[in-house]
């Protein structure tokens, strides 16, 4: 699939990138003209990578669309940009949130609207660059790209009370992650380049590599996956480093919310998908037990601290928790059926989230309050509304028919061993004008993937099966060596399939 | 000292001589010709694209496959790549504190003429430094440059921080160069030889284990770790730094800190490569405390310079960890951060003098307040600066970092990786207040900032430095990594 093709992928990453660098020569005062460049970029974004589904090769395991170009040849960077299975609708998802953040801030932030939406569209390079990146420098630096604005946007566009606070924090906490990814990336880099004589960032050649592992906690293989594993699971959040959200999402404007809890927690769940579990196999399964403990640790904690939220965003922001707990469980169980599940409620967990941030965005515009107790008797007041918010709702909860559903079906299908989990809850009540086009438009286009992925949901799990039967397969070998009663050292290439046989 | 003397060995030398010769006319400026002011800026600036020119001029053949180091004045100076690369650190560095001062000198009364003479010839100090062939030349070098630097330090002579801080990097230079003297006297006693190459021979027949060459040993380290402001030797530095003109900080900062790396470099990879298992653990430890006191203590600051001059301690810090993993990698990694490091602090300062103005002091963080909204292309710059000092991509300040920890992963040192991470989310905190300040603060009434253009000029160069390095690094590291070959035996 390889070969120079049309750069697709590069140009839905560093569209907006563009459209940031447009914005800088338009006139401050011209706040209507920025948001509609804004919106003008981010949509035609989404047009060009709603083709992506429809030239997928939906067969194929293989990365497609793939680009490569000589970087950083001194320390073998390349630029590669690549997308598979996993990544296709998560892709999707980033396009099409970017343009609902851009409408849902029409009205509400009026004060440096310039420097927001250079932010905006900053953040979205970075996160479509962290779902198609291949090379591992270009990915952390897609990776770091999206911390800076996302600190401003919560830190100057935030709810006065704390947003300091909540900005620096959400920035220290994931830099600090971050940063001992890199020395797993770097341990990573050096290990293989001494195996293979050639020293690459190229995550597809690291894949191929088999990196030593043991059963015990400090082999080679447990320490980096550590590495990679504190990066991702800030990110999610996992139980116990999960504090950074609730406050993020609560301070952050709207827009800010709906991105980082449609888009951004997502980013660690793909990380472990993409690279953990293909890359660390031995590792990965080692570290079963630990994983599934924090997931339902964080599914079980998440729902009851949500049942005594009295502030609307807080609620959503634990909820996020437990479902991203959830999604985790999926993934860990190791198997088809949680995988696809787990990648599937990544994208819905992000449709029905972000619309839920919408909702409470836009009652907020309205009552400046964000708690619960000020919005009794809404539905009678606000119809549309009120409707919209039941669909959301139910979709998170996971009514069959929308799309939460499918997800979690599947995931407590895969998750035999922890059937008991089931807990997620929410509270209602609401009041005032109802939603005119553009606030509806915010909406319509999540609520329509709702009912899509739960009535429909074949398309989605067609499209990630053969690249998540790689990783399973990748697993499946690894599982071998992990449960052999005298573990085999890790020595061969699993590419070529052949390990050698002990007795 | 064997060999003989070649009168043609002085063409070797012809940046240096060039700059000199500069620096004397640009001193027979000040007082021929003190009413045409811009003469004195326009020669120095002269001065130094010509000297750069002589060294491009120099280092080409070098680059040639098979191209040898040439040594001259019987081994006792050097050119070779290692040279080149810090001289072009310090010619940069020293273009951008003359754009810096040529509005800043008036505004805070100090005298001109002198200040750019003594400017250039603490530069040719530093050049001597790099092309150092032996312990002399190289403490000759270190001299030049330091009692320039005293000078330079208490130029504002109706302050008392300026005379403060002239007087204790008086003090505290004299004391460290004369431990470093102390340090050269007992390797000289032990081995009869100046040269680099002279002294590792002999030493390489040594018993290892001798207490005079330990003790020589931690001399220089002592003596060095004054010259680059290494925890426990930094205690100067916040004071020097804050009481100094801010173009002198920002030399200071930039300048002689490379030099004092260059000297680091040199001596105890040239001379002392046998016993670098027992420099390795001394500077471990060092570079454990110089970055973690560095980035704890910088937190607390509320003076921009004063904090500036603590993440400069921290910046020393990893560039010690590069020499402790040594090796190819890590040495190359340590140039590399030099010139990183070069643009981001000078760029850094350089926003600091941005904000002084008439009425304005500008070396508060509080002074950055708003600026985002007042003057956004301003802020942003500080922004880039303040992003690559943290080691955020695309900034070099990223690179940076990725190619030191790159290096300390490789050779073992994961410790020593740990600490500098959790040092880089420390570092965070106090960076990104001033970014805090500068975005979320509503600016005062009338925000001016300077409307010097050199000094906007030397802003942007910074910023494009910053950020080329940080998005194509590749012949920046090609350069830092060719420029070791010769050191590493």
């Amino acid at each position: 699939m390889s070969g120079t093709t049309f750069p697709v992928l590069s140009i839905v990453t560093f569209l907006p990138l563009l459209g940031g660098i447009v914005l800088l020569f338009i006139r401050r005062e011209q706040a209507g003209l920025i948001r509609m460049v804004s919106l003008l970029v981010t949509g035609v974004t989404l047009l060009i990578t709603l083709a992506l589904p429809l030239s997928f090769d939906f067969g194929s395991a293989e990365m497609q669309f793939v680009e490569r170009a000589s970087w950083i040849p001194a320390i073998g960077v390349s630029y590669i940009m690549g997308m598979d299975g996993i990544s296709l609708w998560l892709v999707c998802l980033t396009a099409l949130i970017s343009p609902i953040a851009v409408l849902c801030s029409w009205e509400a932030i009026t004060e440096q609207v310039k420097e927001y939406h250079v932010f905006l569209l900053l953040i979205h390079t970075g996160m479509m660059g962290v779902f198609l990146a291949l090379d591992f420098f270009l990915f952390y630096v897609f990776w770091e790209v999206v911390l800076v604005p996302m600190y401003f946007l919560i830190g100057i566009w935030g709810a006065p009370a704390r947003r300091l606070y909540a900005a620096i924090k959400f920035f220290l906490y994931t830099l600090f992650g971050s940063v001992v990814m890199l020395l797993g990336i770097l341990a990573v880099y050096f290990y293989a380049g001494a195996q293979t004589g050639t020293y690459t960032f190229d995550v597809l050649e690291l894949m191929k590599v088999s990196y030593p592992w043991s059963p015990s906690l400090f082999s080679f293989q447990n320490l980096v996956w550590l590495a990679f594993f504190l990066s991702f699971a800030i990110k999610v959040p996992m139980f116990p480093f999960h504090t950074w959200l609730p406050d993020a999402h609560t301070e952050a404007p709207t827009a800010g919310s709906v991105i980082l809890a449609a888009v951004l927690l997502k980013m660690g769940t793909y990380g472990f998908v993409r690279f953990s579990l293909p890359m660390f196999p031995e590792a990965t399964l080692y570290f079963v037990p630990f994983m599934v403990t924090l997931s339902v640790i964080a599914i079980i904690y998440g729902a009851m601290v949500c049942l005594v939220q009295r502030d609307m965003k807080r609620l959503v922001a634990f909820s996020s928790v437990s479902h991203m707990g959830f999604i985790m469980l999926g993934m860990f169980a190791l198997n088809m059926q949680g995988l696809q599940g787990s990648i599937l409620q990544m994208v819905n967990h992000g449709l029905s989230t972000g619309a839920l941030f919408l909702i409470v965005g836009l009652i907020y515009d309205r009552i400046h309050s964000r708690m619960i107790a000020d919005m009794g008797g809404l539905s009678s007041v606000m119809p549309i509304y009120a409707t919209l918010f039941a669909i959301t709702m139910f979709s998170s909860i996971g009514l069959p028919g929308l799309n939460g559903f499918i997800g979690e079906f599947l995931i407590l299908l895969g998750a035999f061993k922890v059937s008991w989990i089931c807990t997620v809850t929410h509270e209602r009540n609401k009041e005032l004008l109802d939603l005119n086009l553009r606030e509806a438009m915010t909406l319509i286009p999540l609520v329509i993937m709702f009912f899509w992925i739960g009535l429909y949901p074949a398309p989605f799990l067609k499209a990630m099966e053969p690249s998540v039967q790689k990783v399973v397969a990748r697993l499946d070998q690894a599982r071998k060596v992990v449960e052999a009663p005298t573990p085999i050292p890790v020595v061969s290439n699993w590419d070529q399939g052949h390990r050698e046989e002990q007795p | 000292m064997m060999g003989t003397y070649n009168p043609a060995d002085v063409l070797h030398a012809l940046p240096e001589v060039f700059l000199s010769v500069v620096a004397i006319v640009v001193l027979i400026l000040s007082f021929a010709a003190p009413k045409q002011r811009g003469w004195i800026e326009t020669v120095s600036i002269i001065g130094v694209v010509g000297t750069g020119i002589l060294l491009v001029r120099a280092a080409v053949p070098l680059f040639e496959p098979g191209a040898a180091a040439v040594s001259v004045f019987s081994g006792s100076y050097l050119v070779d790549k290692f040279a080149i690369f810090f001289k072009v650190v310090f010619l940069l560095a020293t273009l951008l504190v003359i754009l810096m001062s040529i509005d800043y000198l008036p505004l805070v009364g100090a005298p001109i003429g002198e200040f750019y003479a003594i400017l250039l010839f603490s530069t040719v100090g530093m050049m001597f430094i790099a092309s150092g062939g032996n312990l002399l030349t190289l403490y000759i070098g270190l001299e030049t440059m330091s009692i320039s630097l005293y000078i330079l330090c208490g130029f504002l002579k109706q302050e008392k921080k300026s005379n403060e801080a002239a007087l204790k990097y008086l003090l505290m230079g004299a004391f460290s160069s004369g431990v470093i003297l102390y340090g050269i006297s007992l390797l000289y006693g032990l081995t009869g030889a100046l040269g680099f190459k002279e002294i590792a021979a002999t030493i390489a027949t040594m018993d290892l284990g001798n207490p005079a060459l330990l003790v020589a040993m931690v001399m220089l380290t002592a003596g060095f770790g004054f010259k680059i402001a290494a925890v426990p030797f930094h205690m100067y530095v916040p004071d020097v730094y804050e009481g100094a003109p801010t173009t002198v900080t920002a030399f200071l900062a930039v300048a002689s800190e490379a030099a004092g790396v260059a000297a680091l470099l040199r001596v105890f990879l040239g001379a002392m490569p046998h016993i670098q298992v027992d420099w390795t653990i001394m500077f471990w430890i060092l570079s454990v405390l110089t970055m973690t006191i560095g980035n704890v203590v910088a937190m607390a600051q509320q003076n921009i310079k004063r904090m500036l001059a603590y993440s400069s301690i921290a910046h020393i810090g990893y560039i010690l960890i590069g020499f402790v993993a040594g090796a190819k990698l890590g040495i190359s990694a340590v140039l590399f951060y030099v010139l990183v490091y070069a643009f981001m602090t000078a760029g850094a300062f350089a926003m600091v003098i941005l904000l002084r103005t008439e009425t304005v002091k500008g070396d508060l963080i509080e002074d950055f307040a708003g600026l985002g909204q007042a003057k956004p292309i301003a802020a942003a710059a500080m922004l880039v600066f303040l992003l690559s000092l943290t080691g955020i991509p695309p900034t070099a300040g990223f690179v940076g970092k990725f190619y030191i920890f790159g290096a300390a992963i490789k050779a073992g040192y994961v410790w020593l990786a740990l600490i500098a991470v959790i040092n880089t989310a420390i570092s965070l905190f106090y960076y990104m207040r001033v970014a805090m300040v500068m975005y979320m603060r509503e600016p005062p009434k009338a925000l001016v900032v300077s409307p010097s253009r050199p000094l906007h000029v030397a802003v942007a160069f910074a910023v494009l430095g910053t950020l080329i390095i940080g998005i194509y690094p590749g012949p920046f590291l090609e350069f830092a990594q060719a420029s070791i070959l010769g050191l590493l035996q």
